[in-house]
């Protein structure tokens, strides 16, 4: 399916890529995205058009390359990138302010909606305050929460101009990825390889629950949760290993697997097809983990050149089968692993995927759109 | 030059700053903005035979300080547009080295063909973004920049293609011919207009230019279209349909170079004889006589040089002429018989273009990277070409006078453009990998002066060094973010980069601000931390001491009284506490001391004795110098000997009972 893939250089290094969230309702696939950059002089939000499979632009390019929308300065490198709503997006800064910006889609342009100046921030020996990077930032429509180099947790309320929550110190550490749980439960990771339950709820500013991984300390740097199943977690670390987590038992994760040889930047379940997993890295290369075929069922081609992909459609999650995520060996035999980028070079940033759609950006400038992934 | 140097004043000096910048001073602003121009030469930037780009003067400084002027070396590397090419390049390249040397000749020389292909496909690619660029601001200065742009890239790719003709494919006689037709076709460009026009009028052969396309045609050999031309026009003049007839013959018969090897050069060569001679003999017999254009397009066929130079515009550059007389005089021609055939342009002064172009026709390979040096003002053009031409095998001879090879040293001045740059340096990185000699020396230098601003940054240049076994940049990027950690009170952040690090001064130096804070407080912050030292515990004795103090402290809390006494005195007889810290220590024994239970046997007891009076012993001699003694000091030492005494007696009584039991 590698031919499905359109490349755009951007003559900017991408640090974030989003699709839009598709309405309830929505039948076809998703057609925007969000891009942001990092380690530019003018760092930029960019919003692009994947454009209808039957339309020629103009120019009569290429159909199917990513169009620009519309873009705009954001101060400071983009650390992360959330989608509020169908129009709103939060942006974490290294500079420590979080802002939310509204594409205008009746005129293609964007604005910044809203600014929380230095949500992160360190108090230095002079006491003088400046900005921390802001690493992570998770919505649940209005609820914002952030999370920082200052080892703290924010959570805002859109259209609202405090916090509504600031959680001090609430580690020692880097706080580098947050998600939420539950409504009111979030989990960070954090760079001595900590996984924590918070309970915004409780107004005690200490975790519900410290899971870790054992001995080495490695730091984690990307989080997300089964879709379905909200015990189950998946991990990223700086090693490249991934890490799943069964949050009901234990304080360990239930199976770690060899994957990437460097920093896995982010972890992503399918949103609606959870069997299957999407994890990307500093080394360059784009995982695919599928756990959807048994090996009863898989053809015997499939093993051929160890790159293609397979997809059966599971439409229904029971519940009370176990989850392959869950099993105890799960790369014996369950689990398919593709690498999506053949020719790696630099680092793969950020992926994000909807329906059958995958966007992901590099630090070679470039933006990729596979809108095939389960072909 | 630069603009408002004084070479006159004395402390005209010139620096190199960070991101190879030259920075001088100059006048600016000091004169009533009226600089005076001098002839202070940007030194080694030029000296280098390189590309001194001059950027804007920036530096506002007051009225007083004069302004600075920059000088960057590889002024192409800042436009945004050619980060495409500067990014897609850097795929080809890294696709380049590491493909296979093994490939026998014949695949191997279709990879690298390949290569240089690709290298083209992007330069054209950019070439049409700068083009679209160009028509599409409305800005003048701006579409004037964009114009140059594309003017360079299409020179660059008009000398990239010749030189894979002539190195990298190196064709063989005959192919080579049509290779050189296909190379002007594609790059003159400059009549394409008129032949769109002519062909797309009314009526084609009553067009005023008709036959100057047929011409067009002729001249770069586009046998076909010149024939379907002529036939309209011999349609339309029954009465000379004779004459057009025997033209459209000779045209038709004229013998081609086959790509492939169904025939020899001597059969070629004789054929081509044959044809030659019949073209002569209509010639010479007037059978064009009456009409000019046909008689003047026989002249072409026979390869008249005349009568070709008189379609001069039609050509527009010499190196136009030069195939079409290769074409019509000898199409045999060998790779190495070209120099032979050179001819000058003549009349005015070559351009740096034309300078380059007639090296590669004679075959001077390096002559022809150092012009391109000298012309283009990006590194990128050298140093990739170059690199190709390397990866032909065709310059292992040459070795310069100074640092390694030329290969090496064009990849290392590029990637330390890329360097400069404030987002293009992770490209850089893989350049230098690529140069055996002195890349990882440029590297380390390089890599040290990334100006780290969030951790995420840091984490990729550490892996960068870490990949690369840079024990010494990885100690210092982790001590930077230590100490940056450290001055944002960040205690927890600053002890994860020493102990990356394997720091130990720098974890003792936390450990310490760790034990003060807890003086200061009496409690610990960074629990969480501290909890989970694991074997990095083992860094630095204080840290060890602190993971361990700590764990006294859990212990306590858990009311295991007996395991938290034993901690606390191994810590002092092991001497892993430091002795600034006895006192703290043995205070936290106090409690336990005080405790219902006998927590320490007589023989510990003996030992926290020793502990006290070896610490007090230690302070009185100090204390000699002191004026007055502290007098809470010397309560504490008073209560815990009483405490001891106690303790003592308490733990005698209940031994003895048990031995009598």
């Amino acid at each position: 399916a590698m031919e499905d893939v359109c490349a755009k250089f951007v003559s900017q290094k991408i640090s974030k890529t989003r699709w839009r969230p598709l309405p309830a309702d929505a039948l076809q696939p998703p057609d925007l995205f969000a891009t942001g950059s990092w380690d530019n002089e003018d760092n930029r939000i960019s919003i692009w058009s994947v454009g209808d499979l039957g339309n020629v632009g103009l120019s009569g390019e290429y159909q199917g390359e990513p169009q620009l929308l519309c873009d705009i300065r954001h101060n400071g490198d983009v650390m992360d990138m959330q989608f509020l709503d169908q129009e709103r997006i939060v942006v974490a800064s290294s500079t420590g302010t979080v802002t939310v910006f509204r594409h205008h889609q009746n005129n293609q342009t964007l604005s910044a909606n809203q600014r929380w100046e230095k949500a992160h921030y360190h108090v230095d020996q002079d006491t003088s305050c400046g900005g921390a990077a802001c690493t992570g930032v998770i919505c649940n429509n209005p609820e914002i929460v952030t999370v920082g180099e200052d080892g703290r947790i924010n959570l805002f309320r859109a259209d609202q101009k405090d916090a509504v929550r600031t959680i001090d110190n609430a580690d020692s550490s880097t706080l580098h990825a947050v998600t939420f749980l539950r409504t009111t439960e979030i989990l960070t990771v954090n760079s001595i390889g900590q996984l924590k339950i918070w309970d915004l709820r409780q107004q005690r500013n200490e975790p519900s629950q410290i899971f870790s991984l054992t001995g080495d300390r490695v730091p984690l740097h990307c989080v997300d949760r089964h879709p379905n199943q909200q015990h189950i977690v998946a991990t990223g670390g700086q090693d490249g290993m991934l890490s799943i987590w069964d949050i009901r038992q234990g304080t360990m994760p239930v199976s770690l697997l060899n994957a990437h040889e460097a920093e896995m930047w982010e972890v992503h379940f399918h949103p609606s097809n959870p069997d299957h997993l999407f994890t990307c890295s500093e080394d360059g290369s784009l995982w695919h983990w599928d756990t959807s075929t048994d090996i009863s069922e898989k053809p015997s081609f499939l093993h051929q050149g160890g790159r293609s992909t397979t997809y059966f459609s599971h439409n229904t999650i029971n519940q009370s089968v176990v989850s392959a995520w869950l099993s105890n060996d799960p790369t014996k035999d369950r689990m398919e692993i593709t690498n999506l980028i053949p020719n790696q070079t630099l680092s793969v940033n950020s992926l994000d995927i909807l329906g059958p759609c995958l966007v992901y950006g590099t630090d070679a400038e470039a933006i990729y759109v596979n809108r095939q992934l389960f072909a | 030059v630069v603009p408002g140097a004084d070479p006159s004043a004395r402390q005209l000096c010139f620096a190199w700053g960070p991101a190879e910048v030259l920075v001088c001073e100059t006048l600016f602003g000091q004169r009533g903005g009226s600089p005076s121009r001098g002839e202070g030469g940007p030194g080694r930037a030029l000296l280098l035979g390189a590309l001194t780009g001059c950027v804007a003067g920036t530096g506002e400084g007051g009225p007083s300080s004069s302004r600075l002027f920059v000088v960057r070396k590889d002024q192409d590397i800042y436009i945004q547009t050619l980060r495409k090419l500067f990014n897609e390049s850097h795929g080809i390249f890294i696709g380049l080295q590491r493909s296979e040397e093994e490939l026998a000749g014949k695949s191997r020389k279709a990879q690298l063909v390949q290569v240089s292909k690709n290298y083209r496909s992007v330069i054209r690619a950019c070439m049409e973004d700068m083009h679209q660029a160009a028509i599409s601001t409305r800005d003048p200065a701006l579409h004037s920049q964009y114009s140059t742009q594309v003017s360079i890239l299409s020179a660059m790719e008009l000398i990239w293609n010749l030189c894979e003709i002539l190195f990298v494919e190196a064709a063989a006689a005959g192919p080579l011919l049509l290779r050189l037709l296909d190379w002007v076709r594609l790059h003159v460009c400059d009549v394409d207009n008129m032949v769109r026009e002519v062909l797309s009028s009314e009526n084609p052969s009553k067009h005023k230019l008709f036959w100057n396309v047929v011409d067009v045609f002729v001249l770069q050999g586009r046998m076909d279209e010149a024939r379907h031309l002529l036939s309209k026009e011999a349609s339309a003049n029954p009465t000379s349909v004779n004459m057009y007839k025997i033209l459209d013959d000779l045209m038709k018969k004229m013998p081609v170079p086959s790509l492939g090897n169904t025939q020899t050069l001597t059969e070629m060569e004789l054929k081509w004889q044959h044809w030659h001679e019949e073209c002569q003999r209509y010639l010479q017999d007037g059978t064009f006589a009456s009409n000019s254009h046909m008689e003047s397009i026989c002249k072409i066929l026979l390869g008249d040089e005349d009568a070709i130079l008189e379609k001069k515009e039609l050509m527009t550059t010499w190196y136009h002429f030069l195939v079409t007389r290769l074409l019509y005089s000898h199409p045999t021609v060998k790779p190495m018989e070209l120099r032979m055939d050179l001819f000058l342009g003549g009349e005015s002064s070559p351009e740096p273009l034309d300078t380059i172009l007639m090296a590669a026709f004679e075959f001077e390979m390096h002559q022809v990277i150092k012009e391109c040096s000298i012309a283009l003002s990006n590194w990128w053009f050298v140093a990739h070409l170059t690199d190709l031409l390397d990866h032909c095998k065709l310059l292992q001879s040459h070795n310069l006078y100074f640092g390694s090879n030329m290969r090496e040293f064009l990849l290392l001045e590029y990637a330390s453009g890329l360097f400069s740059h404030h987002s293009l340096w992770q490209l850089g990185v893989d350049y230098f990998d690529h140069c055996p000699e002195y890349g990882r020396v440029y590297l380390e230098l390089h890599i040290e002066r990334i100006p780290l601003n969030t951790e995420q940054k840091a984490l990729k240049v550490l892996r960068i060094c870490e990949q690369r076994q840079m024990h010494e940049q990885v100690r210092s990027i982790c001590k930077i973010m230590a100490m940056k950690a450290l001055r944002n009170n960040r205690l927890g952040s600053a002890l994860s980069w020493s102990i990356r690090a394997k720091d130990a001064a720098f974890a003792t130096l936390i450990s310490d601000r760790f034990l003060k804070d807890y003086c200061e407080r009496g409690c610990f912050s960074d629990l969480d931390l501290i909890d989970n030292l694991g074997p990095s515990m083992l860094l630095s004795d204080r840290l060890t001491f602190l993971g361990k103090y700590r764990e006294f402290h859990r212990l306590y809390g858990e009311k295991r009284f007996s395991e938290a006494g034993k901690l606390l005195l191994m810590l002092m007889t092991a001497h892993i506490a430091p002795c600034s810290f006895w006192m703290t220590l043995l205070t936290d024994a106090l409690p336990l001391l005080e405790q219902k239970e006998v927590i320490f046997s007589a023989e510990q007891t003996y030992e926290l004795m020793r502990c006290l009076e070896d610490l007090t012993a230690g302070k009185s001699d100090k204390q000699k110098f002191q004026v007055a003694p502290d007098d809470v000091e010397t309560m504490k030492v008073e209560m815990l000997r009483l405490a001891l005494a106690r303790n003592l007696a308490r733990v005698i009584v209940k031994e003895g009972t048990l031995e009598g039991s």
